[in-house]
């Protein structure tokens, strides 16, 4: 069997414009559909007009609303989770070495749930933050579960070998995971919230969630993407990463913090929408092939434009009502996966 | 003066085992260094050591006077790459891609670029390993032996000072093993590059390196040149498998050779069966003997069924005997490779028989011989070289165990009992009219059934020595009898 990569044909500089392509359109549909809906032309229009290079005047007030209050800031976000997530999935599979790993893998997902879910649960409002409560409380609890989990790992195996930390993960998820279901039981009222955010969503956010993501977004990435030729050479397993020259403890710990970064502020701002970072890192390798050269940016752009499709399917498929994201990703990535694997086999 | 890689005093422990025991040892520059040891022994551990992949508990590992942990393991492995015994398989990276993590300890900065410098190393890795044509495929695709030369590629692209391998040749079939051997040995010559090696092939090792390390449950048992450490009783005691030495046919290194416990079975001579045809003299035996001989066919030690001794025309010439000879028996459906063949231009139905069997030793003697050709060869640089034939062909089958000693000291013993019985029935030289002790194209083969009795000598002394003499002499007699008989006849 040979593989065709399409990297053999086309060259880097073609896929990346591609993936940056297809990202953009993503966005410009995502903005475009919905109830009222919005041509491509009026679009750019108006975000020329937004950084002074066209007058607006001709514009309705209420379609720049649209585009800038509420559609451009549910896209961007949207964006952000699929790439934080796509981009933490094809780290962790990488350094794991595992195909069944995704970014919830370590259980920094379940932690930064369960301080969404205790804000829910408990009405928590913390004055200065007071809407941000939640994000902030569930960021911190992602962060607070990662250094737990490796100070666990640490201490069983000093080595932080890849089978540790994929037990210490299920462990840690496992015992938080218990920990919601048990306030899914003894909640009353809030139950709807709770289940409604659990399932994940990107909806009625605003501006400042999305700004909320964006600097974990940015150092979690900067980390994983400094660590390309690490990852490479993880692959081949940490004895021959070290006999080549990386330091394998501090590059372990490096992408690992970057991962649950990006994962925890997804997670924080989103809820846990499953499969974008599982699947999305599979397609990717499918196509391009496992070099983390092209991986870890190809997994961020595609990533983000197959969450802001799936968003899009969400709100739009039996409108006015708006389906679960979790639910659209699974229904469209799966059958997606399936083909692309089908299609290598033969 | 210091050497290039100094270890001192080394220890390590894993939890309460102790692996390895205050082993010390040195390596130059530009040495193939093997170390050697059953499993267990502490080779791997060692070769961890000096990766720094296991971190030094007792003792020191200095690199050019500076001890290696003070090196960062970026400015290591600028100096140090490693051929582990297995590589976690990496499924979908290309040949080139493998190779070029070798670079990672070249580059610097958070995004590097890739240099032309890079590239080069890259390249000449692959032409080294003869991965040029492969470096598209993905490594997944490759046979075992190949996937390891992509490894070793990865190594070399290191450009290292050092380069430790860990049984670089397990999964190679073993023209592979030869070929990989050859070049790093070419590559320590060339570019002074030095490789310290874990073998578990005895051969291998031996043929390879300059230098070995023999450890032994941790501790270093001995360390020298292959032609030191090659011993029997040492190689035996460290390895609990009984061994024997030999010389390498063409260099100057020992081969050591395994005795398994299969035991060889011999009927002895009660198994020799003799077919005499105007043509040949054929003595087959049931099960192979171990023949010492200067036959045309089978020279030197051999292990062999088949004795032909074949009668030739006079006017016998061949630019190739030894060629025309296993021909000769081809055609006659012999085994060439258990096959001693000898050929005479005297008649073969002449030949003499004599079987000893007393004092315990058991042996046969067949002697064919003419004399046409008498030589003295105290007195043969006088003369030119005779054109004229004859031959005498000794055959000796002994029941018994003979040493290499042996072997070499019944040629002797024989060659004495010709020369005396030469003398006894007055062959004399023509050319020079002095006693005979010879004639110039002789042969001798010495057979054994290597069981029963062992013979560790064969000389005068010893009850084999006379029993030799006194058959061969008797032989021989009787042989030039028989030949001087037909001569008449044919007058």
């Amino acid at each position: 069997m040979q593989k065709s990569f399409i990297r053999t044909s086309l060259n880097n500089t073609m896929i990346y414009a591609g993936a940056a392509f297809a990202a953009a359109f993503a966005m410009l549909l995502g903005i475009s559909i919905g109830a009222l809906s919005i041509p491509f032309s009026t679009i750019i229009d108006i975000f020329l007009a937004q950084i002074g290079i066209a007058s607006k005047h001709h514009i309705p007030d209420n379609l720049v609303q649209i585009v800038l209050a509420i559609r451009l800031p549910r896209v961007v976000l949207a964006f952000f989770v699929g790439a934080a997530l796509s981009l933490a999935g094809a780290a962790f599979q990488g350094l794991l070495k595992n195909p069944l790993a995704d970014p919830y893998t370590l259980g920094v997902s379940s932690g930064a749930s369960v301080g969404a879910v205790l804000v829910l649960f408990f009405h928590w409002q913390i004055p200065f933050f007071s809407t941000f409560t939640l994000p902030f409380v569930s960021v911190a609890f992602g962060i607070a579960t990662l250094f737990l989990v490796l100070l666990f790992a640490r201490k069983v195996d000093r080595r932080l070998s890849i089978e540790t930390i994929i037990l210490t993960g299920i462990i840690f998820s496992a015992f938080f995971s218990a920990l919601i279901s048990l306030m899914i039981a003894l909640s009353g009222e809030e139950l709807r919230q709770v289940i409604g955010w659990l399932m994940g969503s990107v909806a009625m956010r605003g501006w400042n969630y999305t700004l909320m993501i964006a600097p974990f977004f940015l150092v979690g990435s900067v980390l994983l993407i400094v660590n390309l030729r690490e990852l490479n050479a993880f692959a081949f397993g940490e004895a021959v990463a070290a006999h080549i020259g990386v330091d394998v403890a501090k590059r372990k710990l490096a992408i690992l913090i970057g991962a649950s970064l990006l994962t925890g502020a997804a997670v924080a701002v989103s809820g846990a929408i499953g499969f974008v970072g599982l699947v999305v890192p599979h397609m990717v390798r499918l196509v391009i092939g496992p070099n983390h050269r092209l991986l870890l940016p190809l997994s961020l752009l595609y990533g983000g434009a197959f969450l802001v499709l799936a968003d899009l399917v969400a709100r739009t498929i039996i409108s006015p009502r708006e389906l679960p994201i979790g639910v659209i990703t699974a229904l469209i990535g799966a059958p997606l996966f399936a083909y692309l694997f089908f299609k290598r086999k033969t | 003066m210091s050497k290039m890689l100094q270890v001192n005093e080394l220890s390590y422990r894993y939890g309460t085992k102790q692996v390895l025991h205050r082993v010390s040892f040195a390596v130059e520059q530009g040495e193939f260094f093997g170390i050697l040891g059953s499993n267990g022994s502490g080779k791997t551990t060692l070769l961890k050591l000096l990766s720094k992949e296991l971190p030094l508990q007792e003792g020191e590992i200095v690199w050019n006077d500076v001890p290696l942990a003070s090196f960062s393991r970026k400015q290591l492995a600028r100096i140090v790459a490693v051929l582990p015994q297995s590589v976690d398989a990496a499924f979908g990276y290309t040949v080139k891609e493998t190779v070029e993590l070798g670079r990672y300890a070249h580059q610097h900065g958070l995004l590097p670029k890739w240099t032309e410098e890079d590239e080069r190393a890259v390249q000449e890795a692959l032409e080294k390993t003869g991965l040029l044509a492969k470096q598209q495929q993905p490594i997944d695709q490759l046979s075992g032996g190949e996937r390891q030369r992509v490894y070793l590629a990865r190594a070399l692209a290191q450009e290292p000072k050092l380069l430790l391998l860990d049984e670089p040749t397990n999964h190679m079939d073993i023209a592979q093993q030869v070929r990989l051997l050859d070049e790093l040995k070419q590559w320590t010559n060339e570019k002074r590059l030095t490789v310290v090696a874990i073998f578990h092939d005895l051969h291998l090792a031996s043929l390879y390196c300059d230098r070995l390390l023999l450890l032994h449950e941790g501790r270093v048992v001995t360390s020298g040149t292959p032609s030191e450490l090659m011993e029997e009783a040492t190689i035996g005691r460290v390895f609990h498998v009984a061994v024997r030495r030999q010389a390498h046919p063409v260099l100057p290194v020992p081969i050591v050779t395994f005795l398994p416990h299969v035991e060889h079975m011999s009927e002895g001579l009660a198994s020799i069966t003799v077919t005499t045809t105007s043509e040949q003299l054929v003595i087959t035996t049931k099960t192979p003997f171990k023949v010492l001989s200067s036959a045309v066919v089978g020279a030197g030690f051999q292990w062999a069924r088949y004795f032909v001794n074949r009668h030739v025309p006079k006017q016998y010439t061949s630019s190739d005997p030894e060629a025309e000879m296993k021909q000769y028996l081809r055609e006659r459906s012999f085994d060439v490779q258990q096959t001693i063949g000898m050929m005479t231009a005297v008649y073969v139905e002449d030949a003499a028989f004599v079987y000893e069997k007393d004092s315990g030793v058991s042996l046969c003697v067949m002697v064919t011989a003419g004399v046409g050709n008498a030589v003295d060869v105290t007195k043969a640089w006088q003369q030119n070289a005779s054109s004229s034939v004859g031959t005498i062909n000794t055959m000796i089958f002994i029941d018994g165990s003979l040493t290499d000693a042996a072997f070499v000291q019944a040629v002797m013993t024989a060659t004495e009992a010709k020369t005396k019985a030469l003398s006894d029935e007055g062959v004399v030289d023509p050319a020079t009219n002095t006693t005979a002790t010879g004639t110039s194209t002789d042969c001798i083969a010495v057979a054994a059934s290597q069981t029963g009795r062992e013979y560790a000598y064969a000389g005068s002394a010893t009850a084999l020595g006379k029993a030799i003499g006194r058959a061969v002499y008797e032989a021989t007699i009787r042989a030039l009898r028989n030949y001087e008989k037909r001569k008449g006849e044919q007058r």
